[in-house]
């Protein structure tokens, strides 16, 4: 019941917007918060936390922006149904795992979820795909001011929203974009730009978040810090660290192709003859696969309508979402042989890669700005 | 390396040694391993724990004095230091010696500058006001002083009216 509305609906992880967006895949947006008087989570009672449940659910369901949306109580869900809703983004793996008075209430277009009796009482977090902080900031801002109404908020004038961990108080905000950093993961760049990063108080992770790997070349950046700063001045920080590293990735593709081109071409070809042919894949060598294809993608070797495959193949090719759409429980083995004949479908009508292209382009691009010197 | 170092709590041989930069500060702490162990700190998902430890010393000097428990929901200094979370928002104030110098530590400033609940604020001090004027009514009343009561009884309809004539506004809003 619960998964033929996540998967009827539209989603905003695997639908992704009709604009190109080559490095970050998705904005996310996430608040954390806590009633007042009532012990966290982690140390409150079971009574105390079925209260909590009790007064949140209905509240965070009514919502507008919830409307026809999910609400469920993770007791009353299968293992395969958190699976999926963590492979989704929209519960926490912390969550799927610790199901005691715990809940969920997704909207309909799967863009909101809010967890409640993670590590605070309440996270509300806003999902959009590609690059859109200020749209993710405003939804989830209206999200949190009407729940405002309904619930009172534990918060502190001095230092703010008061959450179960001191490293969250004050905003309470972790704004984060997924990004696909495939040219420097390849050139071996990626332990200096994190190194960077940090110094900066924003943090690195893994699709996964905490403790994931980065399989499929993609990173989690968000803020580490969340006293001190407004909200838009948070975002305004991260976004410019992730300008810097967008133009760090472009000049990592850039650098690749014009030096060894065809260690690339090698690569993507590969990743190709792989998808269409391959009979057993499992679930990271399909990410890395993915990986590929969108870079060939971005480097326009494949139509971009690839894009949507290979964007929807980072989650749907997750061993969960595998299971369900071979209609139950199956065996790790069992599960590499259908996800190689998914993607074997899926690629049948991909036409081959034009290898090419960038070395008339960049020629091209030469001969240009040779012209405008002489100007 | 003239001299081995020595951890920063149990004064064992360290092996572990931490060096993290927040806001261009370097933190320092060496540490043996199971005392590393014991802070999560071999985890290398652990390093929120390790950010309530950037000051050492102080850890020290509060560690004997263990006496800290939170009124509001009987959560101990030793619970917060074995976690690294609170019990309740009142361990915000129980435990404001020890979160607040750590608070500068792990985030860009100390005082909060985001989203004010505006809302959930006023309502509160509305609401906490009416009954603090209920109680003055009760005592009024049982100390038969009427002419008190009469006033404290027409504050109490005077600010409930308010309080409704805000939520149908809030309604009407919405």
């Amino acid at each position: 019941m619960l998964i033929k509305s996540i998967f009827g609906g539209k989603s905003e992880m695997t639908e992704g917007s009709a604009k190109k967006c080559p490095v970050v895949l998705m904005t996310r947006v996430r608040l954390a918060r806590n009633l007042d008087s009532v012990p966290f989570p982690g140390w409150a009672k079971k009574a105390q936390r079925n209260k909590v449940l009790e007064t949140c659910l209905p509240a965070v369901a009514s919502l507008s922006q919830m409307k026809r949306g999910i609400t469920a109580e993770l007791e009353e869900l299968s293992d395969l149904e958190k699976q999926i809703l963590v492979e989704r983004h929209l519960i926490s793996r912390e969550l799927s795992s610790s199901s005691e008075k715990t809940g969920v209430v997704i909207s309909r277009d799967q863009s909101v979820a809010v967890m409640i009796n993670e590590e605070d009482h309440l996270r509300i977090q806003v999902i959009k795909s590609g690059y859109r902080f200020k749209q993710a900031w405003t939804a989830i801002n209206g999200v949190d001011s009407s729940l405002e109404d309904e619930l009172d908020y534990a918060f502190s004038s001095k230092i703010g929203f008061l959450t179960a961990c001191p490293t969250n108080v004050g905003t309470g905000m972790r704004a984060s974009a997924m990004m696909h950093l495939p040219a420097l993961v390849i050139s071996n760049q990626m332990e200096k730009v994190v190194r960077a990063v940090n110094q900066l108080g924003i943090a690195v992770r893994g699709l996964f978040g905490e403790g994931s790997d980065a399989s499929g070349s993609i990173f989690q950046i968000s803020n580490q810090t969340t006293l001190g700063e407004s909200e838009q001045d948070i975002i305004k920080r991260l976004s410019s660290v992730l300008r810097t590293i967008i133009d760090q990735e472009m000049n990592a593709r850039e650098k690749i192709l014009e030096k060894d081109p065809n260690k690339l071409y090698d690569k993507i070809g590969r990743a190709y003859g792989i998808l269409q042919n391959s009979h057993l894949l499992s679930s990271s060598e399909c990410m890395n696969l993915a990986s590929l294809v969108r870079f060939g993608v971005d480097l326009e070797m494949f139509p971009e309508n690839t894009r949507n495959i290979v964007d929807r193949m980072f989650i749907e090719c997750q061993p969960g979402h595998i299971q369900y759409h071979a209609g139950g429980n199956i065996e790790s083995a069992d599960r590499d042989a259908f996800r190689a004949a998914y993607l074997r479908k899926q690629f049948e009508g991909v036409e081959k890669p034009i290898f090419n292209i960038h070395e008339n382009e960049t020629k091209d691009q030469n001969s240009e700005s040779k012209e405008g010197e002489k100007e | 390396m003239s001299k081995p170092l020595k951890c920063d709590i149990c004064d064992n041989p360290a092996t572990v040694h931490l060096t993290q930069i927040i806001n261009n500060q370097i933190h320092k702490i060496d540490l043996c391993e199971s005392c590393a162990e014991q802070k999560g700190i071999t985890d290398p998902n652990g390093y929120s724990l390790a950010d309530l430890l950037v000051k050492p010393g102080q850890v020290e000097e509060t560690a004997e004095d263990n006496a800290l428990v939170c009124d509001e929901c009987g959560y101990t200094q030793r619970d917060f230091k074995k976690t690294g979370r609170l019990g309740c928002p009142s361990c915000y104030e129980t435990f404001a010696g020890l979160i607040n110098p750590a608070l500068s530590g792990m985030h860009k400033g100390e005082d909060h500058k985001g989203k004010v609940p505006e809302k959930a604020l006023e309502r509160k001090s509305g609401l906490d006001r009416l009954h603090s004027l209920e109680l003055d009514l009760q005592n009024a009343i049982d100390s038969e002083r009427y002419e008190d009561a009469a006033q404290f009884r027409d504050e109490i309809i005077a600010l409930k009216r308010d309080l409704e004539e805000e939520e149908r506004e809030q309604v009407d809003a919405d």
